[in-house]
């Protein structure tokens, strides 16, 4: 691209920039209706740095950002969004460089009925046959672009229909998207179960995609369809849901072109009442990956949305080696206990302390040989069979995490967590040769008040392990002064590398500023490489070295 | 350098943006942690003040701002009648975990999630934590992003402000 496009497409971000905000303040009338929206913006610097392996960037600089404009008038909306990729910062899909309108939307919403023509984002149940979402951080957005339609015919069901082709970057892709779904509430349908106290709700759905088939070998299902049905039954703190998605043959780059069906069963059972928590959830997913293009990967065209049950941290340490959502097959669960001992109990002390306690195990599938062919997996053949409650041999993923959370006294709180995992490298990421990771993390989360506004946060973490990059030690220190400025500093390091003769440090240091809706923050320092992780679905992150900027703002 | 621009180009709209404009609860249809369905225009206190928090069981600051919260809200209650619609932005991944993780930790919110982001999206939001304070006719009055220790004291401020007000 040239430097002039560049200059022309900064020049209108500045304008739509300007616009919004002074719209903004034409917006007092409510009768001519309301704008609103945000913008954000996050730029970085890239200086080679052979000592972590940061990459030459030609651009020297990079830009990732959008703004949403949305107008409100009485049962209408609509709205658009910029985006601007100039170039896309490293990590993201290089194919998002440039910029566009890539999103648009006409809302009409009444009490019982909302029409939706453009751009839209939706959910069925889970999402086991259908979500679309975006989640700019990792740079996914996978939003259709067609027409939907939610319907309440009678209290207590919810109906929704929708058609449309999904967001490809800048583009669409090839394939059309059709959908439906029901949702009942029956507390909500029977005026007898109003007052119950078991409340039941229950839902289905059914999603089709249609890509022509030019495929010069194999005969491949133009039609490719998929249902799901879900169950929700609450009672006295018990909390029950279940989903069961099956999807017919749908041969793709993924499964690498096998005539398999798809299943995918999720079962979430809970029990709290007031200060306790219990939580179990099972998983089964079998050539679950369902995209509006055969031949798409990675972050790109999803349809369906499969859930990972493995907790989400915000410490660094804790997020090197995420488990990931493994479409073409996984079977496992996870357990979790939360706890508070009480105010003035031996353990709870003067304010009360919350434990959590939390397990997690997921496995391959196991696969024998399919009834057309004598070898698992090969292209054009049903690929395996698999019997569905039996584990394969291969463990993918395990963790047991254990979190203090405590107030000592109105001016020191600390969180402790400990953690064992065990990561299956070469399945995770998609590699071989690199084995399983087994490693060991502590963090020590501490924060010291001053006074009603001034405080200090003292971030200590170690994680240890053998294999990949070694050990590793990050301690952060931020200081805060409310409401408005935080200043952070904070050293991560890799030691005994086995790949590395010396230790490498990260050194970062950041000012952020936050007003109202707004947030500045300009940051300089190094990032080492690794992986980031929304819902399972994950991105790369190279290293990188060089000052930062992001900003960002509602109004 | 043109980065630089644009951001002193902001800076320059935030004073601009930071006005209060009319600014009324979009209508998205939610549920909460029993299970009901649940629509954001019956987001009311009858004349009273109200506080929507945006957050998520996975995230950090969002957690320790409930939490300080949690520790005065009896006191805001009782002074103000302001009532705190925390809403979960959990998606399908840890959805289940939402009301375990507050009957654990004791708070008395009024609990909803949105496991899309519906209704984020539509308040545009951008990251959790994000707090908007809105007064008794339903405007939204300011708003807040991130957690620093100590801004609960900020938000109590503002809300007794509304309550002065009347």
């Amino acid at each position: 691209m040239s430097k002039r496009r560049i200059l022309g497409n900064i020049i209108i971000i500045n304008i739509l920039i300007l616009l919004c905000l002074n719209l903004n303040l034409f917006s007092q009338s409510s009768n001519q209706g309301e704008i609103h929206g945000n913008i954000q913006m996050d730029a970085q610097s890239y200086k080679a740095d052979s000592t972590i392996n940061a990459p030459k960037v030609p651009e020297k600089m990079l830009l990732n950002s959008y703004a949403n404009l949305t107008y409100t008038r009485g049962k209408f909306t609509a709205g658009i969004r910029y985006e601007a990729y100039l170039n896309t910062m490293l990590g993201f899909d290089a194919r998002y460089n440039g910029t566009g309108i890539p999103y648009k939307f006409i809302t009409y919403n009444d009490e019982n009925l909302e029409v939706t023509a453009g751009s839209f984002y939706e959910q069925f149940g889970m999402g086991l046959v259908l979500r679309t979402y975006e989640e700019k951080a990792i740079g996914y957005d996978n939003a259709l672009e067609g027409v939907r339609i939610k319907f309440i015919p009678y209290k207590g069901i919810t109906l929704k229909g929708l058609t449309g082709k999904q967001r490809n970057f800048f583009d669409v892709g090839p394939g059309i998207v059709r959908g439906a779904d029901a949702d009942f509430s029956l507390n909500e349908l029977f005026p007898f179960m109003e007052n119950s106290s078991t409340i039941i709700n229950l839902g289905g759905s059914f999603v089709s995609k249609y890509q022509a088939d030019k495929d010069p070998i194999y005969k491949l299902p133009e039609n490719v369809g998929a249902w799901a049905s879900r169950m929700q039954i609450m009672r006295g703190g018990w909390n029950l849901y279940s989903e069961y998605a099956y999807k017919i043959n749908d041969p793709s780059t993924d499964n690498r072109y096998i005539y398999k069906e798809g299943q995918a069963l999720l079962v979430n059972l809970g029990y709290t009442t007031k200060g306790f928590g219990w939580l179990l959830n099972l998983k089964r997913v079998d050539n679950m990956s369902f995209r509006s293009d055969r031949n798409a990967t990675i972050m790109q065209l999803n349809i369906n949305y499969i859930p990972i049950f493995t907790r989400t941290f915000t410490y660094t340490l804790l997020n090197k080696y995420p488990y990931a959502t493994q479409a073409n097959g996984e079977i496992g669960g996870g357990t979790e206990i939360l706890y508070k001992f009480k105010k003035g109990t031996l353990l709870g002390g003067e304010y009360g302390t919350n434990i959590s306690v939390n397990y997690n195990r997921l496995y391959g599938l196991k696969k024998s040989i399919p009834s057309d062919t004598n070898i698992i997996g090969a292209s054009g053949t049903l690929g395996y069979s698999s019997p569905f409650f039996e584990p394969g041999n291969d463990l993918f993923y395990e963790n047991v995490t254990t979190e203090i959370n405590k107030k000592f006294s109105k001016t020191f709180t600390a969180n402790f967590i400990y953690q064992y995992f065990s990561y299956n490298f070469d399945v995770l990421r998609g590699m071989t040769g690199h084995g399983t990771v087994y490693g060991h993390v502590g963090v020590v989360d501490a924060i010291y008040r001053f006074s009603e506004s001034h405080a200090l946060h003292l971030d200590a973490e170690v994680l240890l392990s053998k294999q990949d990059q070694g050990n590793w030690a990050m301690l952060t220190a931020e200081y805060s002064i409310a409401p408005s400025w935080f200043f952070s500093a904070s050293d991560q390091m890799n030691f005994q590398n086995p790949e590395k003769s010396e230790a490498n440090h990260f050194y970062m240091g950041s000012i952020a500023y936050a007003k109202g809706g707004s947030r500045l923050q300009i940051g300089y320092g190094r990032q080492p490489e690794g992986v980031m992780c929304i819902g399972g679905v994950c991105r790369n992150v190279p290293a990188s070295n060089g000052f930062m900027i992001s900003l960002s703002t509602t109004f | 350098m043109k980065i630089l621009i644009n951001i002193a180009f902001v800076l320059l709209s935030f004073s601009l943006g930071a006005q209060n404009a009319q600014f009324s609860i979009p209508s998205v249809d939610l549920k909460t942690i029993d299970g009901k369905k649940f629509n954001t225009s019956d987001i009311k206190n009858e004349d009273k003040p109200i506080i929507i928090d945006f957050w998520a069981t996975w995230c950090k600051p969002c957690v320790m701002e409930l939490n300080a919260i949690a520790d005065k809200y009896a006191d805001w209650q009782k002074e103000t009648g302001v009532v705190l619609y925390a809403i979960s932005i959990d998606d399908a991944k840890s959805m289940s975990r939402v009301a375990p993780f507050v009957n654990a930790k004791g708070w008395e919110y009024i609990v909803l999630l949105d496991p899309n982001s519906d209704f984020k999206r539509a308040m545009n939001v951008i990251n959790v934590p994000h707090t908007f304070i809105i007064d008794g006719k339903g405007n939204i009055v300011e708003q807040h992003t991130t957690y620093a220790e100590g801004d609960e004291n900020k938000m109590y401020e503002a809300i007794k402000k509304i309550v002065e007000k009347k």
